[in-house]
């Protein structure tokens, strides 16, 4: 029997897809399902018990204590993506632009900026809660330059918790901003800057009138990808604070508190699967749209620019 | 070759590597993994006739390996004819690995199992088989031991409890000797032994604040003497009284007397912080739980330590001490093997095993009329457990969430930290424990 050659030709394209698919839909589209079912029903325990549609859900967003529980989790994953954006966005825009211009020495940095991407997360948080107790490096380094005074206990108290822990995910992750922006600048045409150059534009004109408009896809990603990391925020609280995302919820985000809620934890009590399972639609979804609407905004926007 | 052949080329390779993984992993699961998984130590004599009846038997306890191993040993010689495979699971994953293993229908045929609320929910899911009939020397457990093992939405008894823990202050008898310090029987006597060890320029706390057990611990190990122990448990309990009592606002903002005597930027020290400072004899109590004891005589052989119960408000009063059920040994509700799982049962709940607890484990075992004169730390915890109550949170009110360990623990971490009020520490806990607990809701 002879195939035709359109037919051989989607028989080889699915041959080649189909592990990758079998693969997502097995692992991330069957469990998205799963949990979207689980979470319509009430559970005694670990067994399933009757259906009771967006009950579950409507006991996070208005049933005293998951509402503070839930809300208060996503201020934190609100702080979270405020600050990634601000700080180690900008910074990263900056080393990015300052090792296009080729300032001395950017080869060390370029290299030194993207290794603690490369370091485990778990063993970033493990080291960093070591270096931010009270006795830590950091307050030990705060003494040896003579400011003991703003030595703290960077991860109990409540003010501070959860910056200090955005601190270090900026120090792990500043380095891959730093890299996108860095390939999207290189990869503005020369003499568009020469001709800048020529007409006499200073360096911040060139910056903010050639060289931002020319990123903006690369903000794009970069933004959708903290928006995401943010909303997803999970092993930096798991290794530094906890599970119960000490100290009083003050470093408790969504992820965590899913976690909490769906498997239980030591003191947290017994697994509510129902609950947990909502939670986990809920943080999709909200993933899902928070990226879905900035992407078509930004789209809109880049056709502008 | 044809584009074709290249195809079934791939194919076949596709083919013959699947069926080699899958070759790999059935060949895993017949041999037990090294270490983890370890067949008992001396083998039965051989079953006459039959082969002899395999028992699966999982912990979590990976350190105990070899106490478990010997005790089976000796259940094996008592029972020719049984076999029973060990398996040490990571306490932490413990329960994830084994509410899939029996929600699968599989699993072990014995198993520890958590107590109260841990147990609840496998008691109630079904998987676990009700023991009384089984294991008729559970009738001779004391009432507190029992409770960790019991159900309470239907009352059965799903396990045989096998250690107590209870919680009270250490303290460094080095530093007492050399200040002159006596052991303090009320709250003001022990106020001013902690203020002595200021003076004396030694750290008098080791107890942080970075991790909210540790607080709950601490509230267990002081709190019960203010706010009247097991009168106030057996109210609550039934909704005669919540925690907004008065009696227990007081005590909660009892606990507030020791942030002056805790280390330095309290809130970031963990328990590890809190072990290593006790350990290293650079702090001089200890608030914290019998389970300690074993670790603190590991890690340093020569700190000399002992403990006393939580000080009381008046002199003359009993000096109360939370106490809790560690854990049991459940049964399988789905094994086929139930006559020789609770043979296996019973040998647990006998003095032999019992007296293993406190020699090998240093364990308090609750195993009735064993003799704990082998191990005299054990002996005094079961002499201080003479005025002992339920450890509130734990015993009462873990059984849904949110629990009351976790909003004692998170509301507690808030106090210390000046952000809240004992009254409202306990008006949070009161709302959190309502919205579930009936008594609370009439």
């Amino acid at each position: 029997m002879v195939l035709s050659k359109d037919l051989q030709k989607s028989l080889w394209i699915t041959f080649f897809v189909l592990p990758g698919l079998v693969i997502v839909a097995l692992f991330i589209l069957l469990p998205l399902f799963l949990s979207l079912f689980n979470s319509l029903f009430s559970w005694n325990q670990l067994i399933r018990g009757e259906w009771v549609g967006f009950g579950n859900f409507r006991r996070i967003f208005f049933t005293s204590p998951y509402r503070e529980r839930f809300f208060n989790a996503l201020r934190n994953n609100g702080k979270w993506f405020l600050v990634t954006m601000l700080v180690q966005n900008i910074l990263g825009l900056v080393f990015g632009y300052l090792l296009s211009r080729r300032i001395p020495g950017h080869g060390f940095f370029r290299r030194t900026f993207f290794i603690p991407v490369l370091f485990s997360i778990v063993a970033v948080g493990f080291l960093w809660g070591l270096y931010l107790k009270p006795n830590g490096l950091v307050n030990a380094f705060l003494k040896l330059v003579g400011l003991e005074e703003y030595s703290r206990a960077w991860l109990g108290e409540e003010s501070i918790a959860t910056f200090s822990i955005i601190a270090v995910n900026i120090w792990r992750w500043v380095g891959f901003p730093s890299l996108v922006f860095l390939a999207a600048i290189d990869a503005i045409p020369l003499d568009c800057l020469e001709a800048a150059y020529l007409d006499g534009a200073r360096e911040t004109q060139v910056f903010s009138r050639i060289v931002l408009p020319l990123i903006v896809p690369a903000l794009t990603v970069i933004t959708v990808l903290t928006l995401i990391g943010s909303l997803n925020v999970f092993e930096q609280i798991y290794t530094m604070t906890g599970l119960d995302g000490s100290p009083n919820y003050s470093t408790d985000t969504i992820g965590t508190l899913f976690y909490r809620t769906a498997f239980g934890s030591v003191d947290s009590g017994n697994p509510e699967i129902g609950i947990g399972s909502a939670i986990g639609v809920v943080i999709y979804l909200l993933t899902f749209l928070a990226s879905a609407g900035f992407i078509a905004i930004s789209r809109r926007r880049e056709v502008e620019l | 070759m044809s584009r074709r052949s290249n195809g079934i080329v791939a194919l076949l390779l596709l083919v013959s590597a699947v069926s080699l993984f899958a070759g790999g992993s059935k060949e895993k699961s017949e041999t037990p993994t090294p270490g983890a998984s370890a067949p008992a130590a001396p083998k039965a004599a051989p079953a006459p006739s039959a082969a002899p009846v395999v028992i699966q038997f999982w912990t979590w306890r990976p350190e105990d390996v070899a106490v478990y191993n010997k005790l089976i040993g000796i259940f094996q010689q008592q029972n020719p004819g049984i076999q029973v495979v060990q398996t040490a699971h990571k306490n932490t994953e413990y329960n994830t690995i084994l509410s899939a293993a029996l929600s699968g229908k599989s699993g072990p045929d014995v198993f520890q199992s958590r107590a109260y609320g841990g147990l609840e929910s496998f008691a109630q899911s079904g998987y676990m088989e009700p023991l009384e009939n089984w294991v008729p020397e559970l009738k001779d457990f004391s009432e507190a031991a029992r409770r960790g093992a019991t159900s309470i939405k239907d009352g059965k008894i799903y396990g045989v409890p096998f250690a107590s823990q209870t919680l009270f202050v250490y303290y460094n008898k080095k530093m007492y000797q050399k200040l002159g310090l006596s052991v303090p029987s009320t709250w003001d006597k022990f106020l001013a032994n902690l203020e002595a060890m200021k003076k004396a320029g030694i750290q008098p706390l080791a107890n942080g604040a970075k991790d909210g057990w540790t607080l709950e611990v601490m509230m267990g190990a002081l709190a019960p003497n203010f706010y009247g122990a097991n009168e106030f448990f057996n109210k609550v309990i039934k909704g005669e009284t919540n925690f907004l009592d008065p009696k227990f606002v007081q005590a909660i903002d009892k606990l507030r007397d020791l942030i002056p005597y805790m280390p330095p930027m309290y809130m970031g020290v963990s328990y590890t912080d809190m072990q290593a400072a006790f350990i290293n004899e650079q702090a001089g109590h200890f608030i914290g739980g019998s389970f300690e004891a074993g670790y603190f005589s590991s890690q340093n052989p020569d700190l000399q330590y002992d403990f006393f119960p939580g000080p009381s408000a008046k002199e003359g009063e009993p000096n109360y001490v939370s106490t809790y059920a560690d854990g049991n040994f459940s049964m399988n509700a789905a094994s086929t093997k139930k006559a020789e799982a609770a043979k296996l049962l019973r040998f647990f709940a006998s003095k032999t095993t019992g007296e293993a607890f406190i020699k090998e484990l240093k364990q308090v075992s609750q195993v009735p009329g064993i003799d704990p004169t082998a191990n005299p730390f054990i002996a005094k915890v079961l002499s201080v457990q003479k005025h002992s109550t339920p450890y509130i949170f734990l015993v009462g009110f873990r059984y849904q969430q949110p629990t009351g360990s976790s909003l004692a623990q998170a509301a507690l971490q808030g106090m210390f930290a000046g952000k809240l009020t004992a009254a409202e520490v306990c008006k949070q806990i009161q709302e959190g424990i309502a919205t579930y607990y009936k008594p609370f809701q009439k």
